[in-house]
């Protein structure tokens, strides 16, 4: 197939770009929601939500 | 905030089983079912995901406008989490549009890159949402990173519209996907396959959407609750 090498770079790169981009908000979204669940625990009424 | 939060959790959830669904199936498509383009040869298929990234960064930039208006007209900070989510999201499919265009235009055109209009409209949607990112980390204060972001984002979108019809008003000679009237020139089944891909695309853009605003709510409760212990003496 033609040109076969653009192709199979223009794929690789928007999947790295995606995969890297959901890899950091799933990494922070957990860091952000153990922060808030520390925090929340600290609050007089605790773990109440 | 928790309430929309929940929401947006099961919102997630279930974007997350179609996505994973639809992703394959529109690769599958991609690559084994639709024909080789007779001219272009099968560097056509890049056709097939960056189209669907532009629309999807121009949606996220329609989400910052709107949200940009609703913020400045209530200041209720919830608008202005959606605003810098949908920012930050337009930003990466744009930067998706601006490596894969490059890639497309060597073998076709002959260069990586050349000023046409529709290029240069889209790299300066891009620098201008880029800037709308470090606005925010340069304010002095959190109301203020909205206040100005809010400006610089329904300002920055008015570049879409101008994007949308540069080929037709500078003559440029980027493609025409959409057409106002007439046949798109595919093959019903690379417009099948086109709007798969398109569907995919939004259903994803919406995922992380719901997942970047769940994670800029989850930091303003960070921020109220420091702000509380610090009024308290905690």
């Amino acid at each position: 197939m033609k040109n076969l090498n653009y192709l199979f770079w223009a794929y690789t790169l928007i999947w790295i770009v995606l995969a890297g981009y959901l890899l950091s908000l799933s990494i922070r979204l957990k860091a952000i929601s153990s922060q808030v669940r520390r925090l929340k625990s600290r609050l007089p009424g605790g773990d109440e939500g | 905030m928790e309430r929309t939060e929940r929401l947006l959790r099961g919102f997630e959830l279930g974007l997350f089983f179609l996505v994973a669904v639809l992703m394959p199936f529109s690769l599958y498509c991609v690559f084994r079912v639709v024909p080789n383009e007779v001219t272009m040869g099968a560097v056509q298929r890049i056709f097939y995901f960056h189209v669907p990234s532009a629309w999807v960064a121009f949606l996220g930039f329609f989400v910052v406008f709107v949200s940009s208006i609703l913020y400045l007209a209530t200041r209720r900070l919830l608008w202005d989490v959606v605003a810098h989510s949908a920012a930050e999201l337009g930003v990466l499919f744009c930067s998706i549009v601006l490596f894969t265009g490059p890639i497309w235009a060597r073998p076709v055109w002959g260069t990586w890159w050349t000023w046409e209009a529709r290029l240069t409209t889209t790299l300066v949607l891009e620098m201008v949402f880029v800037a709308y990112l470090v606005l925010r980390t340069q304010a002095e204060n959190r109301t203020q990173a909205a206040r100005l972001s809010a400006v610089v984002g329904i300002v920055g979108f008015l570049d879409v519209p101008i994007i949308y019809y540069s080929v037709q008003i500078w003559r440029g000679h980027h493609p025409i996907v959409f057409k106002s009237s007439g046949g798109q020139g595919l093959e019903p089944i690379m417009l099948k396959t086109f709007m798969l891909c398109m569907t995919t695309f939004t259903l994803f853009f919406l995922l992380l959407l719901a997942m970047r605003i769940r994670l800029g709510l989850l930091r303003e409760s960070v921020s109220e609750i420091r702000q509380w212990e610090t009024q308290s003496g905690a």
